[in-house]
């Protein structure tokens, strides 16, 4: 059998779920391109041999990915990706990180240190997000 | 949910002191769980009962549906790695091998003698000399060889490096995920408890504080920082497990399944060890029998 293409680390400080990070950790591979149509993840097995983790928690992960359409579980033979993720807004990326420079630098030049502006950020973010939602 | 282990109102007395004290839970199958509480909580108490090298004082105890240590079937579901994973140390490796394959009707040499090679164990060397993580990795083999639906580890990883300790607890959740057994481990070490459990019991003087799958524990315990605020002024649905007050501020770690909405609270998630320390930290009593419960009138 071919080998997995991808291997998973956690970071522990991160304060996010090991699962989540998994899940994180695919989606990554998926929009970076690392991942394509039919590679192969690595088993349940490699993943709790490697980290020491939970299977359960690699399972949870596969489960997530499986239900949003990236993954698909092969009974005995491992979980292949179904679907990437790299398409239209890899290429969109550029012209964004342009952007953010720009207004990366307004904001220094009104004189916000970093951890003003990854607070202006975050809490803008939030709250995009939860009017999106609302 | 099928219980790998159930507890009704046990306890267990030594002479004059309770190890033990009603303690009523229960720990899932396929489950890996982990048991943390500070030293002399009754962790090795717990483990050794369910191991069946204790009998209860008071209430029951059942595990893979039978009576700890009751006859050889029952001593064949579980497997028990007693503290500091003891050995023989005049007899070898091999001789372990032997052992292990005579004492258990399950035994599945081909799986020990494959570890053995693999962690590069000589089968002539005497287990008096293997190094602390050989030797824990030694009483590991036995216990996953002897094919148990339970294995039991009291403090496995407590006197090994960090390496050792990362090795062994990879080949534990390596045997958990090819195996399907159930794991009921102790330790201190909450960092490792993270990765490893995905259940997890807190013991503090001789009582059950908490037990639940660890995702659910996680969500539903908050820290809440705010301005400063009498405890008696929260919603009904609050449980405070620990609180702190200076002047003007009010520091909470609170359970409650329903989302925060008060705004004046900053709301921030606790790490596992924040959780530990908050039951290991709170007064015994707390709880249930601690704040009235206020009934919200429509």
């Amino acid at each position: 059998m071919e080998g997995a293409v991808i291997e998973f680390h956690l970071d522990g400080r991160s304060g996010v779920s090991p699962y989540l990070q998994i899940v994180q950790q695919v989606r990554h591979a998926l929009r970076l391109g690392l991942l394509d149509e039919g590679d192969r993840l690595p088993t349940v097995k490699e993943v709790v041999a490697r980290l020491a983790i939970n299977p359960n928690t690699v399972l949870k992960a596969y489960r997530e990915l499986e239900h949003e359409g990236l993954v698909a579980a092969r009974p005995g033979v491992g979980t292949f990706v179904t679907r990437t993720l790299a398409d239209a807004s890899l290429a969109a990326h550029a012209p964004l990180r342009q952007e953010l420079r720009r207004w990366l630098s307004r904001a220094r030049r009104a004189g916000l240190d970093d951890e003003s502006i990854e607070a202006l950020f975050m809490t803008t973010f939030r709250t995009a997000a939860r009017e999106d939602i609302a | 949910m099928s219980a790998v282990l159930r507890a009704r109102h046990l306890g267990k007395r030594y002479k004059q002191r309770w190890a033990l004290s009603d303690c009523t839970f229960e720990v899932p199958a396929g489950h890996v769980t982990g048991l943390v509480g500070p030293n002399g909580a009754g962790k090795s108490t717990l483990l050794n009962l369910a191991a069946g090298m204790l009998t209860p004082t008071s209430g029951t105890i059942e595990v893979c549906g039978g009576v700890p240590g009751d006859g050889p079937a029952q001593l064949a579901k579980v497997g028990f790695v007693a503290q500091d994973t003891p050995v023989y140390a005049s007899l070898t490796v091999a001789d372990h091998l032997r052992l292990g394959a005579r004492l258990n009707p399950g035994w599945d040499d081909a799986l020990a003698r494959r570890r053995i090679e693999r962690l590069g164990l000589d089968p002539d060397q005497r287990a008096g000399r293997l190094s602390g993580g050989q030797r824990a990795q030694l009483a590991l083999t036995l216990g996953i060889a002897k094919r148990p639906e339970l294995l039991i580890l009291d403090e496995p990883v407590a006197a090994l490096d960090p390496l050792a300790r990362r090795e062994f607890l990879q080949d534990l959740m390596e045997a958990v995920a090819e195996h399907g057994l159930s794991v009921i481990l102790s330790s201190h070490l909450v960092a490792d408890l993270e990765r490893v459990c995905d259940h997890l019991v807190v013991l503090v003087a001789s009582q059950v504080r908490l037990a639940g799958a660890l995702d659910e524990l996680l969500a539903t315990h908050h820290r809440l920082s705010g301005p400063r605020r009498d405890v008696a002024t929260l919603p009904a649905d609050q449980e405070v497990i620990s609180a702190s007050h200076t002047d003007r501020q009010t520091t909470l770690v609170v359970r409650t399944e329903a989302p925060i909405l008060d705004p004046a609270w900053t709301v921030s998630g606790l790490t596992l060890e924040d959780l530990v320390l908050a039951y290991l930290a709170r007064p015994a009593g707390a709880g249930s029998a601690g704040r009235p419960a206020l009934t919200v009138l429509r």
